[in-house]
């Protein structure tokens, strides 16, 4: 009892420490002056040149949660935005891990193969992110569990400009 | 079909272009993406100009008659021809019988002057050599830092004085590169050159585009693991989200107030246009589909946003009143037509269709409705228009390698930008500065 007790204990820190997730309307800028200004160095007497520009570096964030073992990608045929039968193995999957874990929000992330205009494709991934959210609610997943994004063809799962590997690219990744 | 030839003089002036690119790496962070530009096609009218080497641009920082020559001859519009090797600056008074001889029509001449505080003096004086007589004079006092830009401005003052037409050479295009895992938004001068890099990034960056006054871009950063629009002033660095609404947040375009930015976003469910108050960051939604609405862009005064739709079954363009309501479908032609543009005096719209498998440029006349395709290439996104509306820019690939193309709305006379490695694309052509 104590044991279990403890286990459930040290499980629920950890996981607190895991649930960060990236508060919505609230990311952090960077506002970084232009301390390294690119324009030549110049007394403080002469004019700021119009031509500078100030650079920025952007850094990594954090994670939501701990995903279940095995394959957590959904794939999509050409044009299409409808569930293969395939596709239900690793929905139910996720479905119970997030019943079961209500503190861990996934991010369901859709992508496309690189063809077409990119900003189209950003809401062709997002069609198909939000299937498998839709799919997932109907399988018990509460809404505040899930955050359905869109990648377009930013980030694509392999390279290469054949069927193939068209056919690996369109996807939706459920990330914890 | 186009014809390519290479310019023999464009060597004698990329050697100079170089010692002073060169110089300026040194003093500066700049660039690993260097430009090389070739310019296929002709216009069937050139006016022959001969440029002389500026007085003190020797020791200058920049050299201001290589940067003049080099814009006008990349416009396809001009024939340099050699200025003779008397030393002449706009006092002097040329040889213009020599200059006839040499059937040139217009001689450019002046001098950069170092003043004590640091900054230059620049003057020049323009010619016609068929009267001999003086045409125009050209006079500012500019920072060293902003010589290329100066020279610019001078290219500018020539093309309008010998064409008519307002030029671009002063403007600047953004754009984005990615190189080994890395992103970085530039902005670089008209002609490639002075790239500065806005933002560096381990994911991706798409969408930038320029605020009326071309003091910020809007983007589209994908650094928080999902789209985020962000709204970044360039001299400053300091940049805010405007977007970061639950769901994807893309596709930001400009209202011509500045006070404003249209954008895709997916918080309702599907892609839908909202309007983003810049600075109260307060929302107005814009369509009401199940579908996908995306891509706004306004029309010069403000009244009209033109978007894509696939409200009819496929990607198409339409048209609305900038305030939702009154859709009118643009396009007819083709299953797929996206990432319209307008043109600033109104009268285009660019766009990307898919013709057969291949993303093509399209041109559409906005009075008669007659649409050409302006491009050989098959892999073109993205297409925006220069301020005079006579130039447009896209990104595209040639021979295997990703590339930026400038072109006369009539596909005639073409540019080719070609970063040095990795993958270029997203460009933008900022506004007059």
């Amino acid at each position: 009892m104590i044991k279990r007790f403890y286990a459930v204990l040290a499980l629920t820190v950890l996981l607190s420490a895991c649930s960060s997730g990236v508060k919505l309307n609230d990311v952090p800028v960077e506002d970084k002056t232009g301390s390294s200004a690119v324009s030549a160095v110049a007394p403080a007497a002469a004019p700021q040149a119009e031509s500078t520009i100030a650079p920025v570096i952007t850094s990594k964030a954090g994670t939501m949660g701990v995903a279940p073992a095995g394959l957590n990608v959904v794939f999509f045929d050409y044009d299409s935005f409808t569930l293969k039968p395939e596709a239900s193995a690793v929905l139910e999957r996720n479905a119970a891990h997030l019943q079961a874990n209500k503190q861990f929000k996934v991010q369901l992330e859709g992508h496309t193969d690189e063809r077409g205009g990119r900003e189209y494709n950003i809401a062709l991934g997002q069609k198909r992110a939000e299937t498998v959210r839709r799919a997932l609610t109907l399988l018990g997943v509460s809404d505040a569990q899930l955050e359905a994004v869109s990648f377009g063809e930013e980030k694509p799962a392999v390279n290469g400009a054949d069927e193939a590997a068209y056919a690996k690219n369109r996807r939706v990744e459920i990330k914890y | 079909m186009n014809l390519t030839f290479k310019l023999s003089l464009f060597g004698v002036f990329k050697r100079f272009f170089c010692a002073g690119s060169l110089l300026f790496l040194l003093q500066a962070l700049v660039a690993t993406a260097q430009f090389k530009v070739d310019v296929s096609g002709v216009g069937l009218t050139q006016v022959p100009i001969a440029i002389a080497t500026f007085k003190g641009e020797e020791s200058a920082p920049q050299k201001t008659s290589a940067i003049v020559a080099a814009d006008l001859e990349r416009s396809g519009q001009f024939r340099l021809i050699s200025a003779g090797a008397a030393a002449l600056d706009e006092l002097s008074r040329p040889d213009m019988p020599a200059l006839r001889q040499k059937s040139a029509d217009a001689l450019l001449a002046g001098s950069a002057t170092r003043l004590a505080d640091g900054r230059y003096d620049m003057r020049a004086k323009l010619w016609d050599v068929v009267t001999g007589l003086e045409r125009n004079e050209f006079r500012e006092t500019v920072a060293a830092a902003d010589l290329r830009l100066s020279a610019h401005r001078m290219a500018d003052w020539v093309y309008e004085s010998l064409t008519g037409d307002k030029g671009v050479f002063a403007t600047r295009i953004a754009y984005i590169t990615k190189t080994a895992g890395k992103y970085s938004l530039w902005i670089a001068d008209s002609d490639g050159e002075n790239a500065q890099s806005a933002l560096s990034s381990a994911e991706p960056i798409i969408s930038p585009t320029w605020s009326p006054k071309g003091n910020q871009l809007a983007y589209v950063s994908f650094e928080s693991r999902k789209p985020v629009i962000y709204v970044h002033e360039l001299a400053t660095g300091k940049r805010r989200v405007i977007a970061n609404f639950k769901g994807s947040n893309s596709s930001p375009a400009w209202t011509p107030d500045g006070r404003s930015l249209v954008a895709t976003l997916s918080r309702d469910g599907g892609s839908q246009l909202f309007q983003i108050d810049v600075t109260t960051g307060e929302l107005k939604r814009l369509t009401n589909t199940a579908g996908i609405d995306t891509e706004p862009t306004l029309t010069p005064d403000g009244s009209k946003l033109y978007f894509v739709s696939d409200r009819g079954g496929s990607p198409q363009i339409y048209k609305m009143s900038a305030s939702g309501g009154g859709v009118e479908r643009v396009t007819f032609s083709g299953s797929y037509n996206i990432s319209p543009a307008l043109s600033p005096d109104g009268r285009w719209l660019t766009y990307i269709s898919r013709v057969g498998g291949q993303f093509k440029v399209q041109v559409m006349n906005l009075s008669t409705g007659q649409v050409s395709a302006i491009t050989d290439t098959t892999a073109d996104e993205r297409p925006s228009f220069a301020p005079n509306s006579k130039l447009i820019v896209y990104a595209t690939v040639l021979q295997g390698r990703e590339a930026l193309m400038t072109t006369t709305l009539d596909g005639k006379i073409k540019a080719k930008l070609s970063g040095q490695s990795g993958d270029i694309r997203e460009p933008a052509w900022g506004p007059y500065r």
